[in-house]
């Protein structure tokens, strides 16, 4: 995902937020992880918005895509320059109403944004876990959200929703907890990356691990694999964009000069545009971080766990309404692998929505604001409220 | 034999659909192929508290639909119906759709694989002003139901309601019930006609199930 922070163009916020932790898992109660390591003591970072009504039927689980963190809106403090990643979407009156929804986003294991992962420290060594820490997947992340609603003492979520490996913990969850998912929205997403998506990320883990000062993970301390990392994200930033997004964007047009310079500056505003997203992430992001969350994606296979290599049988144990949503220009994670998803689904009877929003940006469309996905969200949260309520 | 539907209707503008929303009973599951807005999936579920699921193909009214709180999903209904599992539904609605699928028999066999009955509603081509436009101008007619040209129509099966009924037997299908209505040009109100149905009905609606009665 990227970054499109911003202020909401009418100025309405849900107000000040606070950033909070909670840690479990203090050995020798480790979590075991999927790849059978241990992990513990594991803190989660999460943030909540709106009131937790008294039935404890209006929790909205929101779950963020690779570079996200649990402040999805709203603002720190009164001089806080910029809201939180999904300010458009999760606000008094938005799509994700907060006047009526307990929202509760947390940053994923193995990010660096508050939650325990490889930049974290290694309780046995004292010293960051580096490439030590252990690979964690889809459902470890999942897990761990788990554990983190239990102790927040929530039973039943009205509603998970997520983008792109966030819509893959969407998925995760409505299979792996379905008694407790109500239903699930999962955005621009897969059941399983293609090998174009592999491909690419491959490549953004091969930019950061061919710089020196990657030096296998062990960097904490010492200058950081920025190039590296800088590189690994302008390849990011050319899937989330499409074809038109940047003919529209960009076209062929030069930065700040009329010719071509004929050396190898950046010519292109392209060039220009991805240089600047590169160098603007490695000041908030941790390079390790990226390696373990690209690989966890790439790992996902909700067919592989859950079904027996059948995306049908994937979805037998889920019971949640789901509203699935695809974008037009989104060719990191194409409308057929969201169709694939829709029809397991109806095959085991699921009560299933699609919609496949025309939108230009490619697969960023999800995080970018839209009137007709913020009604589409909005309507579907609140019948599944009122149906709820009904029971 | 004349029913009046116009106070029941409950926000149902389309005289067909009110024929329609009347057949279904309670508490059913329904699929409505080419629901449009989803006018008749929300009067079903408010009024008869039905399972209801629509298929359409335009995206802009698929989104309205979710946003009112149906179960839409996008897609072509041709393709869209293959998914579902055997009797799924209680009644699956083809509502003024027929004269536009390329694959009549193929489509009513897999409504009838999914659905444990079907509802098909389409313009009789047969009506009286139709039937005179031919005869007299020696053109493709055209009229406020079917505003098209020849070249630019949508409509590309012409259906009667003799050639429906044909086509019912020549599938092996029971027609359980049949009505044929005269329908203002707004398609708004309209009435149940019983004599000389072929020149004077604008619409057929059959309710169809499979061919166990013999």
């Amino acid at each position: 995902m990227s970054e499109y922070i911003e202020h909401d163009k009418d100025g309405v916020s849900v107000g000040l937020v606070e950033k909070r932790y909670f840690t479990f898992a203090e050995p020798p109660d480790a979590m075991i992880l999927e790849s059978n390591a241990s992990l513990g003591p594991i803190t989660i970072a999460y943030e909540t918005l709106g009131t937790l009504n008294e039935d404890r039927s209006n929790v909205i689980l929101i779950l963020h895509a690779l570079s996200g963190d649990s402040h999805v809106a709203g603002y720190y403090s009164e001089d806080d320059q910029k809201p939180g990643w999904w300010e458009i979407m999760v606000g008094p009156g938005k799509g994700i109403d907060t006047d009526k929804y307990f929202v509760i986003c947390s940053n994923i294991i193995g990010s660096c944004i508050g939650s325990t992962g490889p930049a974290s420290i290694n309780p046995s060594t004292g010293n960051p876990y580096g490439f030590d820490f252990p690979v964690v997947t889809i459902g470890d992340m999942v897990r761990a959200q788990k554990a983190l609603l239990d102790h927040l003492g929530i039973e039943q979520i009205l509603s998970v929703v997520g983008g792109s490996i966030g819509g893959m913990q969407v998925l995760e969850w409505a299979v792996r907890y379905p008694d407790m998912v109500v239903s699930a929205i999962p955005l621009a997403t897969t059941t399983r990356h293609s090998a174009l998506a592999i491909a690419f990320n491959e490549v953004a883990r091969q930019a950061i691990m061919a710089d020196p000062n990657w030096n296998k993970g062990k960097y904490y301390g010492s200058e950081k694999p920025n190039l590296g990392l800088a590189l690994a994200r302008m390849v990011g930033h050319v899937t989330y964009l499409s074809d038109e997004a940047m003919r529209r964007k960009f076209g062929r047009r030069l930065q700040n000069k009329n010719d071509f310079s004929f050396n190898f500056d950046a010519d292109f505003q392209v060039e220009s545009y991805l240089r600047y997203q590169g160098q603007k992430f490695v000041d908030r992001f941790d390079a390790n971080s990226f390696l373990y969350i690209t690989k966890a994606s790439d790992y996902f296979d909700l067919r592989r766990q859950h079904g027996n290599d059948s995306e049908t049988e994937a979805f037998a144990k889920a019971k949640a309404r789901f509203l699935v949503i695809s974008f037009t220009s989104d060719w990191l994670y194409p409308t057929y692998q969201s169709k694939a998803m829709v029809k397991a689904m109806k095959k085991n009877n699921l009560d299933v929505s699609f919609c496949e929003i025309e939108a230009e940006w490619g697969h960023d469309a999800f995080l970018l604001h839209n009137e007709r996905l913020s009604a589409l969200i909005k309507g579907f949260l609140d019948r599944n409220l009122v149906e709820l309520r009904k029971k | 034999m004349k029913e009046t539907m116009q106070n029941q209707s409950g926000g149902l503008k389309r005289f067909d659909l009110q024929v329609i929303g009347s057949w279904i009973k309670p508490g059913s599951r329904v699929l409505d192929l080419g629901c449009g807005e989803g006018d008749l999936l929300l009067y079903l579920k408010q009024n008869k508290n039905v399972t209801g699921t629509g298929i359409e193909n335009r995206e802009s009214k698929v989104a309205l639909c979710i946003a009112k709180g149906l179960s839409v999903l996008q897609g072509d209904i041709n393709a869209e119906v293959l998914d579902y599992q055997e009797g799924a539904f209680d009644y699956v609605i083809l509502s003024q759709t027929l004269q536009q699928v390329y694959y009549p028999e193929r489509l009513l066999k897999s409504l009838l694989a999914i659905g444990r009955k079907v509802i098909v509603s389409f313009p009789n081509f047969s009506h009286w002003s139709i039937r005179m436009q031919v005869l007299l101008t020696g053109m493709a007619p055209k009229n406020e139901q079917l505003p098209y040209e020849w070249y630019n129509t949508p409509n590309i099966r012409i259906i009667t309601l003799k050639d429906f009924r044909k086509f019912t037997r020549d599938q092996g299908c029971t027609v359980l019930k049949e009505v044929a209505i005269n329908t203002n040009h707004h398609d708004t109100q309209g009435h149940i006609v019983s004599f000389l149905q072929d020149w004077r009905a604008t619409y057929g609606i059959f309710l169809i199930g499979k061919g166990d009665k013999k």
